[in-house]
């Protein structure tokens, strides 16, 4: 079963008390439907940040087998 | 270009002064730099210490690109970026920004452009260590 590797930083890390876990996907699915998947209780609130691959993405993209996401609280850095 | 991420203190003059040894200083009249250290007094309290946390990968990834728009955009011959991580004491630096170019309009702009990307879109997060507990900083105000 081909599966994506997830990752969260920052505030959101520490309130999921989790920096990464393994998601198995059945078919390519959209960012928002891998966070309800994992998070079926918590809303993925409207400023967290999302990236693919390293990329920021929207949450509407669509993810495969083998792809790395992030979630993330806004960036603070500087 | 050089852009990396510290994980132990520096002395951004110091980095300067030893990356400027590999700039051509006759082809590079003008050269910006900007300096980031950490506040003691945030939001009415005191900061013991900050602990900064990044994406490795991505958090470089968007740090060149963000260099390649400003080659794009403007005249400029080489930057240099260091961003530390992990526990910060007060007054130690952040951040070291330094652009060359042959005119100054070019790497003061691309340096101001560059500081903005690397606070807006640069993924770093702050966590404030105080005598009260601990809190993150929640956003970046743009442009101050």
């Amino acid at each position: 079963m081909p599966k994506i590797s997830v990752l969260y930083f920052g505030q959101l890390r520490e309130q999921l008390a989790c920096g990464q876990e393994d998601l198995e996907l059945q078919d390519p699915c959209t960012v928002a439907e891998v966070w309800q998947s994992l998070h079926p209780q918590r809303t993925l609130a409207q400023n967290i940040l999302i990236a693919v691959n390293q990329e920021y993405v929207k949450a509407d993209f669509v993810v495969k087998g083998g792809e790395e996401v992030a979630f993330f609280p806004p960036v603070t850095g500087g | 270009m050089k852009i990396e991420i510290l994980t132990e203190t520096f002395e951004p003059l110091m980095a300067l002064q030893n990356y400027q040894q590999q700039v051509n200083q006759v082809a590079n009249s003008a050269n910006s730099v900007f300096i980031g250290r950490m506040r003691e007094q945030h939001m009415g309290n005191t900061v013991e210490q900050l602990y900064l946390e990044h994406y490795p990968g991505m958090t470089e990834r968007v740090l060149r690109e963000s260099v390649v728009e400003a080659q794009r955009r403007w005249q400029i011959n080489d930057v240099l970026i260091l961003h530390r991580v992990g526990q910060i004491n007060p007054a130690e630096a952040i951040v070291l920004l330094a652009v060359w170019s042959v005119h100054r309009a070019d790497s003061i702009q691309a340096n101001e452009f560059l500081i903005e990307i690397l606070k807006s879109r640069a993924p770093f997060w702050k966590k404030e260590i105080l005598k009260e507990g601990e809190r993150w900083i929640e956003s970046n105000t743009p442009g101050r």
